[in-house]
């Protein structure tokens, strides 16, 4: 039915079971969209947030697919400036999920400020004293930058493509991406980094307080070295997941351990710089204000040692050794858990810099907050999940998102008949 | 926010935000204008319409 639109030189699914999995991942959708539109509708009432808890599940969401976006960035970085050719085979992919995660965030953003009708003050009526100024601007900007990088995919759709001057529009696209990538790579660099900042300029907050250097706190160099290097991994995990549903290679394995390489060595250094800023905030930053270690960490149902063992040791320093090494990247299950645990420790570090500094007690009458999100918060956080498998599906279908497939395919059949 | 809007104020504040924000906006426009037009141009010299 609609063969004329899917890539030439590709089999996809019958249009019928395609369409059957957009209405199941649409109900998902939906359920989303109806939580989003009592949020707007009735306010933030319906969600668990209070006064200790003015940041909360939409921000973590929001952090962590920011991180995890960050593999488009970095790979567009690789690929156009650095010139790492063999990531010509993915960068659409990376630049497709970057695409979903940025614009999951600003979704994310658009439910939490309550006023969605009046997001443009923070660009006409800006606190240029705030670090979440700088993340808006960079944020928003980002996003028209992954918006030009995907333009050119849409405009390969087959039919699109016949058309003089989109085929032409998306050449020259692709002719000066150099110049949009590394604007991207400039922009990210910078909201990745003030995310990770904003936490560390709270010097009420001990739990999240850090030094640094100039205006920037050690958290704005780490949230951008995570991103470099979890974002990555988030890219091949996601490729990974695509292929085992598709049943087919999509990227030649060189492509992904040459990622998998790059990212592993980012994880290792950037481990080895967050064990090095733990300790000295627990010996140093901590004390110096009248904190010891164990003050934030005990006494609490929820955040014990535990989630720092879990962050650093078996997120960051177990994936880093597989994805360093050659017989770590070889083995299929070693690499695919390297890169599963690297996003988790993603995601686990981004919830510990919102969620744990608000239940961190910091007068000496206060306890331990605990939240639990209510189900409009947990359904609006799924909307984007429903949101990207869509756009993956549509993408996957239409557009030539996998340079390799066929080559790939071709490859395949023609061992079978040797 | 631009110099002219009643906010403004010559620091090094607004200049560096603003000043960012600008010149990021800029460098996309200038590059989508650039292609915009050298796809009109090439579309008017006929490249492209091989793939009719």
């Amino acid at each position: 039915m609609d063969s004329a639109l899917i890539p030439e030189g590709v089999k996809r699914c019958s249009f019928g079971k395609f369409i059957l999995w957009i209405v199941i991942v649409g109900a998902v959708l939906l359920w989303g969209v109806v939580a989003m539109l009592l949020c707007w509708f009735k306010g933030l009432n319906q969600t668990n947030m209070n006064d200790a808890y003015g940041f909360a599940l939409w921000i973590w969401a929001d952090l962590a697919v920011i991180a995890l976006g960050g593999g488009a960035f970095f790979t567009g970085l690789l690929r156009y400036v650095m010139g790492k050719d063999e990531l010509k085979n993915i960068i659409n992919y990376a630049v497709l999920i970057g695409f979903i995660c940025y614009s999951s965030a600003l979704l994310i953003l658009g439910m939490d400020v309550g006023q969605p009708l009046r997001s443009w003050f923070i660009f006409w009526h800006a606190n240029v004293h705030s670090m979440l100024t700088e993340v808006a601007f960079c944020l928003s900007c980002y996003f028209a930058v992954l918006t030009i990088e995907y333009i050119p995919l849409i405009l390969e759709n087959r039919q699109i493509d016949r058309v003089p001057f989109f085929h032409n529009l998306s050449h020259n696209m692709h002719g000066i991406m150099a110049i949009f990538a590394a604007t991207g790579a400039f922009l990210s660099f910078f909201h990745q980094g003030s995310l990770g900042g904003t936490p560390a300029v709270l010097f009420g907050r001990p739990f999240s307080f850090r030094e640094g250097v100039l205006i920037w706190p050690w958290t704005f160099f780490l949230f951008t070295w995570s991103a470099a290097a979890c974002g990555p991994c988030f890219t091949i995990l996601v490729t990974w997941i695509t292929e085992k549903i598709t049943r087919k290679k999509l990227v030649k394995q060189n492509v992904i351990m040459l990622l998998a390489k790059i990212a592993g060595w980012m994880l290792a250094t950037y481990t080895v710089a967050k064990i090095i800023d733990t300790w000295y905030w627990a010996t140093v930053t901590a004390p110096a204000r009248g904190f010891n270690f164990m003050d934030f960490y005990s006494n609490n149902p929820l955040y014990g040692p535990w989630i720092l063992v879990l962050e650093i040791v078996i997120c960051g320093v177990i994936p880093s050794i597989i994805l360093i090494t050659k017989t770590g990247r070889k083995s299929s299950f070693l690499l695919i858990s390297a890169v599963l645990l690297a996003v988790l420790g993603a995601c686990v570090n981004r919830w510990v810099m919102v969620l744990q500094v608000m239940a961190v007690p910091v007068l000496t009458f206060e306890s331990w907050f605990m939240y639990f999100p209510s189900w409009q918060e947990i359904a609006t956080t799924i909307l984007p999940v429903a949101y990207g498998i869509i756009l993956i599906m549509i993408s996957y279908r239409y557009l030539p998102i996998f340079p390799q497939e066929q080559e790939i395919e071709e490859e395949k059949n023609a061992s079978i008949f040797v | 926010m631009l110099p002219f809007s009643f906010e403004w104020a010559w620091d090094m504040g607004h200049m560096v935000f603003m000043g960012g924000l600008w010149y990021a906006l800029t460098i996309l426009g200038l590059g989508m204008t650039y292609c915009i037009i050298m796809a009109a141009v090439d579309t008017a010299k006929g490249k492209g319409s091989h793939n009719h």
